[in-house]
């Protein structure tokens, strides 16, 4: 049964927050904004007026039609589902960091600057970087702030009019080619080998003067950890460009091997996926990016400046300062403090042996979870992965027609959520597992146990994968009628009729 | 500690099913010389009490808005965020999901995401939302990257200073590479120059203009609702969009972006229900016209039907989005700012249409006691020009007392108030931008007014 909509609850004289009872007359809004002042009653924001129970059971009966880390294994690939500790999420609500005011005294809120400084400092250790910018909000954030750093550094040397393009293996994440757009570069692509790995020659061939970067993901997003790395780092090097390091699947390497040595300019880090602050429905994260000594001073500002003590190695206080060449700011304010406060606490948490134990049992874990699939499932270039791995449905679209989509939607009855599907591009059919570190086995081991026995349907019973599912909250949505007449916002049909 | 849940022996039957003897067979492809060879020079492995322990103390070495009393704003304001929120998402169903790709699994979060769109067009009085953006500065730099999407053979934008510096400087690092031709109408003492972009609207040589959009804020950074209504019309003249930046607690009292006629309406939605928290995470909100939709940035949620005709929500237009369109794609974004947007969505739904109308008045009617008292100490003045002028709860005053404003404002969070934010001094001397709101008392306001009073004193004394 669906759940109505909150609009259709309400009713006049319903209401969960009135303002507190004032001494002061009320105020005369026409006189308070003139001609600006709504006077019509039709033409103001109409907002459901209900009570706190209904909203309760509303917001209640909504999130028991979600499925989260907490519901059960969610092998979202290049997406990093790990559990979100929960002593993150009461660190964040602590009065002390939810309810400092951006604007007051930056010596009131020392506490938030030295966090911010370690975490500046531990990610770009982590990294194996020189300096760090917290500000981007998410992983797309961070790219597009990286390039217009690459953009900065380049025009310092007078190339930046001639340094137009951006490499991007066809691999790449969307994001990729779409912040390259929106930093003013044109991207083009580098194909991959039939290995999965980037066409060095390829690269090397279009490397030129017109070159400002090279953005890889690596590991890439098939899951192999690129060995050709360090000659093709060089040779973007060597042609004057930058290399960049989409760190999206940071997760895999972490304490194993640091991209800034790796020969990468910049990397960016999605705190989301690796340093464990939860997704929220789609954010927020954020995108912190580390960089080289080179492109420290083009950082967005403001970062966190440790103060030394006169004649002491001591920090005497922290400061916000703006890097001397900054390519300025890029939102508001400091960032996403409270995503870095969960962050920290992460960290800390961890310390250097468990930072390096998540990237182990991370590549561990999908390598086990690949191989209890391989043979009845088409491993797309199996071999040793990394952290995620992609399955190829294209064998069970030819023989059974069962396609991807409908295997991972035949999932959900299984009550696990669904790997990413049909990315990828490079491989057909595509579907992409990330089990993470924190998987059980024995979740691991249900969760290969389902697909082998949806292997099986497949074979047996495609109508069952082709209905697929059946046992969700509702069934497979018309996503066509959606796009062709959308209907993006609840409308009071009884008033139109 | 770690939160891994394979036990040793767990690990090392992993192994060996996939047939390695030692976990760095697992990184061959790593070259040699890269790897690590020692630990990570990072502190940690502490246990949860230790954590626990160090969060608070951390935390302490903070004064919070708990500790002082809070009159600064800047788009981040110190408004009361009703109990129920924190509860509702706390629900790990809500927060340990991620973006709905699988609308099946994912309908708590995708008819949330729809009811917070239908909210934000309600606010806004524009017919389509987005699911969120960032934050408001960067809601604006997509407006204006949309209106030259909408406006194609256009490539000039205009925004009057008085959006803020913050927004401006964004607009700026944004501007930077090259696409849009962004140019600043210079404020005419902390208000738009209307007149100047009333020219750079005219002076077109030859044919069509080429400005897409003109970036109005309403209200304006120093807290006055400017008239811009004429320079909405003035764009439109020119065939260009008109974008309001604008505070979501006010559009409950003031006329709607929509029905002044912009064709985009975006803000920071702070405001609605989220914590303050040091200035993110907020959400950016963004709005705008039927025109513009198949150009918008971000998600969009859809209501649809399932094979048996049941109601649901998906994502939909996607082809609007980086991962089908790639480089031809309206933005970047992928992951926004969902868990903000849902306790918008909760906000709006538990003040309604009268509670967020007596919290905007409340907000403003004890701003103008306070405005009020200010003046009567003679220690302020108003900004000239500024004088009689619309504004919501948040306003800029001249100081005129003894000290410098950065003297008096460091007093005064000595004695517990933050004095707002300092406004720089220009042609018209330096001042305070104030924001009260309904968690403010009227017995804070008097002390409040007492303290600046009595610190003036003392600094005159000094």
């Amino acid at each position: 049964m669906s759940e109505p909509v909150i609009y259709d609850l309400s009713a006049p004289g319903k209401g969960v927050v009135t303002p507190p009872a004032s001494p002061l007359p009320p105020l005369d809004v026409q006189a308070a904004f003139g001609s600006y002042a709504e006077t019509d009653e039709r033409a103001r924001p109409h907002l459901p007026q209900v009570s706190e129970v209904e909203i309760m059971r509303h917001y209640t009966h909504l999130s028991a039609m979600n499925f989260g880390v907490d519901s059960g294994a969610y092998p979202l690939g290049s997406c990093t589902m790990k559990y979100n500790p929960r002593i993150n999420e009461d660190a964040c609500r602590l009065p002390g960091f939810a309810e400092l005011h951006p604007a007051q005294p930056p010596t009131s809120a020392q506490g938030a600057l030295r966090l911010m400084y370690e975490l500046q400092t531990d990610l770009a250790t982590a990294s194996g970087f020189a300096a760090t910018s917290l500000q981007p909000a998410a992983g797309a954030h961070g790219e597009y702030t990286a390039l217009m750093v690459f953009r900065a550094a380049l025009a310092a040397r007078g190339e930046a009019k001639t340094r137009t393009v951006v490499l991007i293996p066809d691999t790449a994440h969307g994001t990729n080619p779409a912040s390259v757009t929106m930093a003013g570069f044109t991207s083009k692509t580098i194909p991959s080998t039939e290995e999965g790995l980037v066409d060095v020659q390829a690269l090397k061939a279009a490397l030129g003067p017109d070159v400002a970067a090279f953005m890889l993901t690596n590991p890439n997003t098939v899951g192999i950890f690129d060995p050709q790395i360090l000659e093709m780092t060089a040779a973007v090097h060597e042609a004057g460009a930058y290399a960049y390091c989409d760190g999206a699947n940071f997760n895999a390497i972490l304490g194993v091997v640091r991209p800034g040595d790796l020969g990468f300019d910049a990397l960016h880090i999605n705190l989301h996926k690796t340093f464990s602050t939860p997704h929220g429905g789609g954010g927020p994260g954020a995108g912190p990016i580390c960089v080289t000594e080179e492109l420290a001073d083009f950082l967005p500002g403001p970062v966190v400046e440790r103060v030394l003590a006169e004649g002491n190695t001591a920090a005497a206080g922290y400061r916000f300062v703006n890097p001397p060449r900054s390519i300025g700011r890029v939102r508001s304010w400091y960032g996403n403090f409270g995503v870095m406060v969960r962050a920290w606490v992460y960290i800390r948490a961890l310390g250097a042996a468990g930072l390096r134990k998540v990237g182990q049992q991370a590549v561990l874990s999908a390598n086990y979870l690949r191989v209890l699939l391989e043979g009845v499932f088409e491993v797309a270039y199996n071999r040793i992965c990394m952290h995620e791995f992609v399955l190829s449905g294209a064998p069970f679209a030819k023989a059974y027609g069962v396609h991807t989509l409908d295997i991972a939607k035949r999932l959900l009855d299984f009550g696990f959520h669904p790997p990413t599907i049909y990315f990828p591009l490079i491989v057909e059919e595509a579907m992409m597992f990330e089990p993470t570190e924190t998987e059980p086995l024995a979740s691991l081991d249900a969760l290969a146990s389902a697909l082998l026995s949806i292997a099986q349907e497949a074979e047996t019973n495609p109508e069952l994968l082709h209905s697929a599912p059946h046992s969700t909250p509702v069934r497979r949505l018309d996503e066509a009628g959606a796009a062709r007449d959308p209907q993006l916002r609840w409308t009071n049909t009884t008033e139109v009729a | 500690m770690d939160y891994t849940a394979i036990s040793p022996a767990e690990r090392a039957a992993m192994l060996a099913r996939v047939g390695l003897d030692r976990v760095d067979d697992l990184f061959v492809d790593v070259p040699p010389e890269a790897l690590l060879a020692e630990p990570l020079p990072i502190e940690g492995n502490w246990s949860e009490i230790d954590l626990s322990a160090a969060m608070d103390a951390l935390a302490q070495q903070n004064t919070s808005a708990r500790d002082y009393v809070c009159f600064a704003g800047g788009g981040i304001y110190d408004h009361y965020r009703p109990a129920f929120i924190d509860h509702v998402l706390r629900r790990s169903e809500f927060f340990t999901a991620y973006t709905p790709y699988q609308p099946e699994v994912s309908q708590g979060t995708l008819q949330a995401i729809w009811e917070y769109q239908t909210g934000i067009s309600e606010l806004t009085g524009l017919p389509v939302a987005n699911a969120s953006m960032y934050d408001g500065a960067t809601a604006l730099v997509e407006a204006a990257f949309m209106a030259l999407r909408v406006r194609r053979r256009r490539r000039r934008v205009l925004a009057s200073a008085t959006l803020g510096e913050e927004k401006l400087a964004t607009l700026r690092t944004y501007g930077a590479a090259g696409q849009m031709e962004l140019e600043i109408i210079a404020a005419d003492r902390h208000l738009t120059d209307a007149d100047a972009l009333v020219d750079a609207l005219a002076a077109t040589e030859g044919g069509e203009s080429d400005i897409a959009a003109v970036l109005l804020p309403y209200p304006n950074y120093c807290g006055i609702i400017e008239d811009v209504k004429p320079l909405i019309d003035a764009a439109h003249a020119v065939g260009a969009l008109a974008v309001l930046d604008t505070t979501p607690i006010l559009l409950g009292l003031l006329k709607r972006p929509g029905n002044l006629g912009a064709d985009v309406a975006v803000g920071e939605g702070q405001p609605l229900g989220n914590a303050m928290s040091f200035g993110g995470p907020g959400l950016g909100y963004f709005a705008c016209s039927e025109q513009c939709l198949r150009q918008m940035p971000g998600r969009l949620v859809g209501r649809t039907v399932d094979v048996d005709g049941q109601v649901g929500y998906v994502l939909t237009l996607a082809t609007r989005e980086q991962h089908i369109r790639r480089e031809k794609a309206t933005s970047n974004i992928c992951s926004n700012h969902a868990l903000n947007a849902l306790t918008a969505g909760l906000y709006l739904a538990g003040v309604g249409t009268e509670g967020l109308r007596g919290i905007a008045a409340d907000c403003c009617a004890k701003a103008r006691y306070l405005r009020d008292g200010l003046l009567a100490t003679d220690l302020f003045t108003e900004y000239p020009g500024l004088e009689q002028l619309p504004f919501g709860y948040e306003f800029a005053l001249k100081y005129a007392g003894p000290a410098t404003v950065g003297q008096l404002r460091a007093r005064l969070f000595d004695q517990g108030w933050l004095a707002g934010i300092e406004l720089p001094d220009d042609v018209d001397g330096a001042g305070l931008l104030l924001a009260v709101t309904e968690r403010r008392t009227v017995a804070e306001i008097d002390d409040f007014i007492s303290a600046v009073v009595a610190q003036s004193e003392v600094i005159s004394h000094v």
